[in-house]
């Protein structure tokens, strides 16, 4: 199917005031209904409570509560070692896990100017992909959900497996893995990897065609999205917005490629996949295309990912291979001081930012010299896009609401880490 | 350590953009830049904090620095002079409410004149061709109960970002037009992410016996 085209002119979207984040209902007729959409309901993605005044069936206000899920990651990380702060990471954006632990490894890494050797490079563009894909996939099925299809639910769920299937296989864990390691990845590809995200690429390539024919051609699909939720491309820049969401409104801003890019995509290449019309429909157009780019990327790993070591030698910051402790007595001593003591940083502020499933995921670590961070921020996507959603809503339609809302596609758990 | 490792250990950051601090000098000033600081080629500027929308507002309008990435607070209490072991604790065990991170240190040496440093990352999206999307940060430093300016007049996406901070280090914006927690629920006493607030040492919350 064709992108969508840029409307002629954009609507102008106010930042509203005096807060930016919420909407005000603009009278204080008492027949406006106030009511509370979660925070415990299906369409609101996790626990978001929103307050509603509805005029009729028309949004006139909008407040997003939000904490609910908090559970103080960036306090818990201070009392933790570098190393031991990884498994933190992925759970806060559960969807799209692995590039939490990427982003994590890549800030301490930047830090340490250490280098990671490309092999290490490589496989970890292969599972920020493959969590890319398990993530829209699990957009598109709640989405679709939301705007009242549930077939195609059970049908991302069934492909997301065969994502889960590669990461069980090559880090032994479904979810939150755990296989980024400062310096590289914890583990070499296992045999039989290749032939089975071949297999998975066939079959996800046949599916996505699949989603997109199932609402590419429903009247109702389009209906329900098409002029819904329009984004112009400078509003969403005030408001912070980055990820597929900008993307859809034209703008071709990518991490990936940005300032040529961080990690492999330097050498592998990719093109920002964008759609003009910044509404509701190309936000979905948006992840439907990104979800092949993401299978594009992952075949053209396997077809040329080098040779070499997966975790980088220095032995200050990375620990030995298991055989070597049997052996060697320096080993063992690094292995005790690293897992006991950890490493140690150097003393300032970095910030490394990374593309995730939703935007620019970055932490800004600040090191006091020693082996556990003096402050670690999560810029999470999801934060920052929630504050776009009351003037989105504003003058929409309830229902309209609840597509917008699954078409921003926040994550609680990274919304309040 | 060569500049390829560098390049790529910096992901889009682009150069350090010393330009953009030049011609904010010659427009608004030479005091208006009080330091930078340069690290892991991360150019960051300190600037009074009553200057900080006028400063950012320069550098979105001339500059063309459009996204505003983050505002994070960090509390710097304690950071420098004191040495302490990996375990925190003294003679008589393990004392879990002390600053965890008091390691060893490397540079014991505070990094700005006050208790709380704010930084706030920009970056250039909209203005710029693919392959220049330089970032650049800008701090202030604060004490504690001092207020810094809000930057919601200027980019509003410091909404969230701000009531963060307020919330979780007590770090007040002056003229924020909704400046009340965010994260922690609205009865909550004192600021968690601050270096004295005791981690395991808060009373659990619905125990009590009815």
């Amino acid at each position: 199917m064709a992108a969508t085209e840029a409307p002629k002119t954009w609507p102008t979207l106010e930042v509203l005031r005096p807060v930016p984040s919420e909407l005000h209902p603009a009278t204080d007729n008492p027949d406006l209904l106030e009511i509370n959409l979660g925070p415990n309901h299906p369409s609101t993605h996790g626990v978001l409570r929103l307050v509603t005044t509805l005029d009729g069936e028309i949004v006139v206000g909008l407040k997003c509560e939000i904490g609910y899920v908090h559970t103080g990651i960036e306090k818990n990380i201070e009392q933790k070692t570098y190393w031991k702060a990884i498994p933190y990471v992925p759970r806060m954006d559960y969807l799209s896990f692995f590039s939490g632990e990427t982003a994590f490894c890549m800030a301490v890494e930047k830090a340490l100017e250490l280098e990671v050797p490309r092999r290490a490079e490589w496989i970890r563009v292969l599972f920020q992909e493959l969590a890319r894909l398990h993530s829209h996939l699990i957009f598109l099925g709640t989405g679709s959900v939301d705007l009242g299809g549930i077939a195609l639910l059970f049908y991302c769920f069934r492909a997301r497996d065969e994502v889960l299937d590669l990461f069980e296989m090559a880090t032994g864990q479904r979810m939150h893995p755990r296989y980024c390691q400062v310096g590289g990845v914890a583990e070499d590809l296992p045999k039989g990897f290749e032939p089975k995200c071949r297999e998975m690429i066939a079959f996800m390539r046949d599916q996505v065609d699949q989603y997109d024919e199932l609402i590419a051609a429903n009247p109702i699909w389009s209906q329900r999205t098409k002029g819904i939720g329009v984004l112009p491309p400078d509003f969403a820049l005030q408001m912070g917005m980055t990820g597929p969401n900008l993307r859809a409104s034209g703008v071709p801003y990518d991490l990936r490629t940005a300032n040529g890019g961080y990690g492999a995509y330097r050498e592998i290449g990719y093109t920002p996949v964008t759609e003009q019309a910044g509404d509701t429909h190309a936000r979905f157009r948006v992840r439907i295309e990104e979800m092949r780019a993401s299978l594009d990327v992952i075949e053209k790993v396997l077809d040329g990912i080098p040779a070499g070591p997966v975790i980088a030698d220095d032995r200050k910051v990375v620990l030995p291979p298991r055989h070597e402790l049997h052996t060697s007595m320096e080993s063992l001593i690094h292995h005790f001081k690293l897992v006991t003591e950890g490493f140690t940083v150097p003393a300032g502020e970095v910030y490394a930012p990374i593309e995730s499933a939703r935007g620019e995921f970055g932490f800004h670590m600040v090191s006091d010299g020693g082996p556990k961070p003096w402050r670690v921020r999560l810029r999470s996507p999801s934060l920052v896009l929630l504050q776009s959603l009351a003037a989105l809503a504003q003058g929409a339609y309830l229902a309209d609401l609840i597509a917008i809302l699954a078409s921003i596609d926040p994550v609680l758990g990274d919304v309040d880490r | 350590m060569t500049d390829a490792i560098l390049q790529a250990n910096s992901p889009t950051w682009g150069a350090p953009d010393h330009g953009a601090a030049d011609r904010l000098e010659a427009a608004l000033g030479r005091g208006v830049v009080e330091r930078r600081v340069e690290h892991r080629g991360e150019l960051t500027l300190d600037v009074p904090v009553a200057r900080l929308p006028e400063v950012c507002r320069h550098l979105r309008d001339e500059e063309g620095y459009d996204l505003l990435s983050s505002v994070t607070g960090v509390d710097y209490l304690g950071y420098e002079g004191e040495v302490a072991g990996y375990w925190g604790g003294g003679a008589d065990g393990r004392d879990l409410n002390r600053s965890a991170s008091a390691g060893k240190r490397a540079v014991p040496e505070a990094p700005g004149p006050k208790r709380f440093g704010v930084s706030v990352t920009l970056a250039k999206v909209l203005t710029v061709a693919d392959g220049d999307h330089r970032r650049l940060r800008v701090r202030v430093w604060v004490d504690d109960g001092e207020a810094v300016p809000t930057l919601t007049g200027v980019y509003p996406s410091a909404d969230f970002h701000e009531r963060e901070a307020w919330d979780l280090l007590g770090i007040e914006f002056a003229g924020h037009p909704n400046l009340r927690r965010i994260l922690m629920p609205e009865d909550w006493g004192g600021h968690p992410q601050r270096k004295d607030y005791p981690l395991g040492g808060e009373p659990v919350q619905f125990s009590d016996e009815v």
